[in-house]
């Protein structure tokens, strides 16, 4: 499985994996959160409130 | 004697189908699976509520470095300190304020106040109506080419109703009568809502110089308010239309309808 995997391959005791793995998933949630969600929200327009001619 | 046996054997094979080795494509996929809906449920948490952090902070931000921004209404208490109003002989109906430069796109060139939304309410407006440029980190964007506050034609201004800081989220609440007060550098232009509907993302006439009368031309000084509806979605449009009551020249005041807030 891909999480046994990557637990397995995450260096240190325990307590450091655990560590690790929330500095991880907050690096990657604030890349998201920053770059790529702002990017995907552009490219489905379903908030746009502006009035334009039909494409 | 062969009952447990039978269990010990009925065990094993379990035992044996969890080996670390075996890769099982179920189970992969199942991970993967679980992963997208982890990320589906972060871009809800992000579109949701982490923009609109973002966007009040940002937009806050904004007003509160604009240096001609009139200090009592960005801090929030015009309606309740001893502010002085304008007085009626500075107020301008029937001709043009002084023009001013046509702000370069994405430049933030005026404030909008609106009594309905609470004395506190106080957003910027920038030239220009994409969401990547203005509308999302910016908050209220003014169409191209139309006019400026408190001139001929019509003052378009779009913004989210949700999401991003959603500046026009109570827009549902407006009023006929109820002001919409705008602050430039020079002037403050006074505008009282006449209308409201619903209308397709493609009715570009109602940002004309004359609001759904685009043959008419200019016929007098007018203010747009475009937004989502319904919230959450992108099928229509909310629009309201104002007009102005007056325009006056900033330094003398403001205008005495922001000091009514209405319940």
């Amino acid at each position: 499985m891909i999480s046994t995997w990557l637990w397995s391959r995450i260096p240190g005791p325990t307590a450091l994996k655990i560590l690790l793995l929330i500095v991880v998933i907050a690096a990657v949630v604030m890349v998201l959160f920053e770059w790529v969600f702002p990017w995907i929200s552009t490219v489905i327009p379903i908030q746009d409130p502006t009035i334009e001619e039909a494409p | 004697m062969s009952a447990p046996a039978e269990t010990e054997h009925a065990e094993r094979p379990r035992a044996h189908a969890k080996p670390r080795s075996g890769i099982s494509a179920l189970g992969v996929i199942g991970e993967l699976l679980i992963l997208a809906g982890v990320l589906l449920g972060l871009y809800v948490v992000w579109e949701l509520f982490y923009t609109d952090v973002q966007g009040d902070r940002a937009q806050r931000e904004i007003v509160e470095e604009l240096a001609w921004a009139d200090p009592e209404v960005v801090e929030g208490d015009v309606a309740t300190s001893s502010t002085e109003t304008i007085p009626d002989d500075l107020k301008v109906t029937d001709e043009d304020p002084p023009a001013m430069d046509y702000p370069e796109f994405t430049e933030t060139f005026a404030t909008m106040m609106v009594p309905r939304w609470g004395d506190d309410y106080v957003r910027p407006i920038s030239e220009g109506d994409t969401r990547r440029d203005v509308l999302d980190p910016l908050g209220i964007g003014h169409y191209p080419d139309t006019a400026l506050p408190g001139e001929t034609g019509n003052f378009a201004v779009s913004g989210h109703r949700t999401t991003y800081g959603k500046p026009f989220n109570r827009v549902d609440e407006l009023e006929q009568g109820d002001y919409l007060v705008v602050q430039t550098e020079d002037i403050w232009a006074v505008y009282h809502v006449t209308d409201w509907e619903i209308v397709d993302p493609s009715a570009i006439e109602v940002i004309a110089p004359t609001p759904n009368d685009p043959a008419a031309g200019e016929t007098g000084r007018f203010i747009t308010l475009t937004t989502c509806h319904p919230e959450y979605s992108a099928a229509e449009r909310w629009v309201v239309y104002g007009e102005l009551d007056y325009w006056a020249p900033t330094g003398h005041g403001v205008p005495a309808e922001l000091l009514e807030v209405p319940q």
